[in-house]
């Protein structure tokens, strides 16, 4: 247990001395040196969310998205393309865009006046002539290599080939389903802002914590027993809700045999259809009385898509790693198209419960923080993530299940992580 | 239009109450804050800067009447994690300004720059403040305050104290 490693001296780190079955090495979370190479095997490789089809709904739109410290513009071009252009020109490296978001056919950069499409092609230099026989197509805007939208969520991978997205989120890709399908339209929309929170910690106490359901119990008894809130039973030793390894990283905390249980409409968020008649009207009309009310008890999914989207029931975050020790929690109400009674009240308990004064927020945000600083002791070294190892089963589809307030996802996520930094 | 005298009596007062309400954020003294609250009361911090629409977007907070009690009831557990151990904090409060009254309120504004020391670090806070403020029983109480924070479009480290 207590064995001492030097996980990245030399550069040949041993993974699966790092990362063993029900624990990990504390230095995963604090090595400069295994940051850096995260960036290379899972920031720039895989699939990573960067925005929502929402976000740029005409032609022209943009708005700056991120992967990793890198400064991404989300665009959507005169055809309607959206497209990830890296904010950078590729004359000498100056950010082209200092803007958050806006609408714009071009991004003239300026330092030298290079202009830029929105599809990312140099469309002009200043004085032309000191540029004779070059050829513009090869002086483009970086890009994001592969660009693909599932249900209008955005991602990009800088690989070249690897898994299409339909087979990177697999199994997970059923609780996108199972969020859009909560709005009357089928489709939820990003609209609402993001509030942005920086914390001195490592990105991976955020994506674990995601669907840890062990610590609501105890980080947020401070507000469950002033709300009055029904969340924390959902969490509690007796409770028969479940963790959930889809596979590739993406965990989820699947509450619905708790809200079946309870048989009622819209307990999930928390109230009633009288109180959201517009809303269950719609639902109603949308997909017929039985079908609506299924929904309706279900509610939206708590599910965390390796590596950086959490779509946690009414909001969504994007975890954002700036450095080893420096990470940013960007995070909005979802909105669902149709639903303007159920949007406010989305908004506002969001806006309670998140971002860097939220009720809920900013007592998980201070874990991580001191979870980092905890790390740095090596005494023990090692990370203990057993917690239901002994009863872990598969579900009906083979994904390993157990308990809510098992350490499935943690495991789950480490697993792969080990695979997609061994294969490197 | 306030005669001089009594604009500058009024001044006052509203500079006493400013004091007083710094004072007892610095020192966490959550009821007595609570308690300069009007019943209609609105606690806002904006996000992404000052003119957003808090109907439409998200804010840091927006609190109406009942979310602002329920926040200093959390805190009053002790087991706001976040604020276990307290923040120490002191903030000076300048630039103080009357306004044209807003329905009947008084407008005040005022500049204030935060210093907190917590278990993560020490970091500065530097913010406009917004404030409509009401004779009530012959108290001075806050019914609406806007804090709009110099550096509300960056990503913001926990802000869990009484801003």
């Amino acid at each position: 247990m207590n064995v001492m490693t030097r996980p990245s001296q030399g550069g040949d780190v041993r993974w699966d001395e790092l990362i063993r079955p029900d624990r990990v090495h504390g230095s995963l979370y604090t090595d400069p040196a295994i940051f850096e190479a995260e960036l290379q095997n899972i920031w720039y490789r895989t699939w990573v969310y960067v925005g929502h089809e929402s976000e740029v709904p005409n032609a022209n739109d943009y708005v700056v998205k991120s992967i990793g410290p890198q400064s991404i513009i989300m665009t959507r071009d005169e055809r309607g393309k959206i497209n990830l252009l890296l904010n950078r020109c590729s004359h000498r490296g100056n950010q082209v865009c200092s803007y958050d978001k806006g609408n714009a056919r071009s991004f003239t950069c300026p330092f030298h006046s290079w202009t830029f499409a929105n599809d990312g092609r140099l469309v002009g230099y200043a004085f032309p002539d000191g540029y004779e026989g070059q050829d513009k197509s090869q002086l483009a805007l970086g890009r994001v290599t592969r660009v693909q939208s599932y249900r209008g969520f955005v991602f990009g991978s800088f690989a070249t080939d690897g898994p299409t997205l339909e087979e990177h989120l697999g199994g997970a890709a059923e609780t996108i389903d199972r969020l859009v399908r909560t709005s009357p339209e089928g489709e939820v929309e990003v609209t609402a802002g993001f509030l942005k929170h920086r914390v001195k910690a490592n990105w991976k106490f955020i994506l674990e914590n995601e669907c840890d359901g062990y610590h609501p119990a105890f980080v947020h008894s401070s507000i469950f027993g002033v709300a009055d809130s029904a969340i924390g039973k959902l969490y509690g030793g007796a409770s028969t809700a479940v963790t959930r390894d889809y596979g590739n990283g993406h965990t989820e905390i699947d509450l619905r045999p708790e809200f079946r249980k309870r048989d009622q409409s819209l307990s999930w968020f928390g109230t009633n259809e009288q109180r959201l008649p517009d809303y269950v009207s719609r639902m109603k009309a949308a997909y017929g009385d039985q079908t609506s009310r299924e929904i309706m008890i279900d509610g939206t999914p708590h599910v965390m898509i390796f590596p950086n989207l959490f779509i946690a029931e009414i909001q969504m975050f994007v975890i954002q790693p700036l450095g080893v020790d420096d990470s940013v929690q960007h995070v909005t109400a979802l909105q669902f198209k149709g639903a303007p009674d159920m949007n406010r009240r989305l908004r506002q308990q969001t806006m309670g419960s998140v971002g860097p004064a939220g009720l809920l927020l900013a007592d998980d945000s201070e874990m991580y923080e001191r979870c980092h600083r905890g790390v740095l002791a090596r005494n023990p070294e090692w990370i203990f993530l057993g917690r239901g190892e002994h009863r872990e089963r598969r579900d009906e589809n083979g994904f390993i299940v157990s308990q809510v307030t098992d350490e499935v996802p943690s495991r789950g996520i480490w697993r792969h992580y080990r695979s997609l930094m061994e294969a490197h | 239009m306030l005669a001089r005298e009594s604009s500058a009596t009024l001044l006052q007062a509203v500079t006493a109450f400013l004091y007083k309400e710094a004072r007892l954020q610095d020192e966490h003294q959550y009821e007595a804050w609570e308690a300069l609250w009007t019943d209609d009361g609105v606690y806002w911090v904006p996000a992404n800067g000052g003119d957003i629409d808090p109907e439409r977007e998200m804010s840091i907070i927006y609190d109406n009447r009942s979310r602002i009690s329920l926040r200093i009831k959390q805190l009053l557990t002790g087991k706001r994690h976040t604020q276990t151990p307290q923040s120490r904090l002191r903030r000076l409060v300048s630039n103080i300004e009357l306004f044209d009254d807003i329905n009947g309120d008084i407008a005040v504004a005022s500049n204030s720059m935060v210093f907190e020391s917590s278990l993560r670090d020490d970091t500065i806070w530097a913010a406009r403040n917004e404030y409509r403020l009401r004779y009530v029983d012959g108290e001075l109480r806050m019914a609406y305050k806007k804090v709009t924070l110099v550096n509300n479009e960056k990503a913001l480290f926990t802000l869990s104290f009484l801003i």
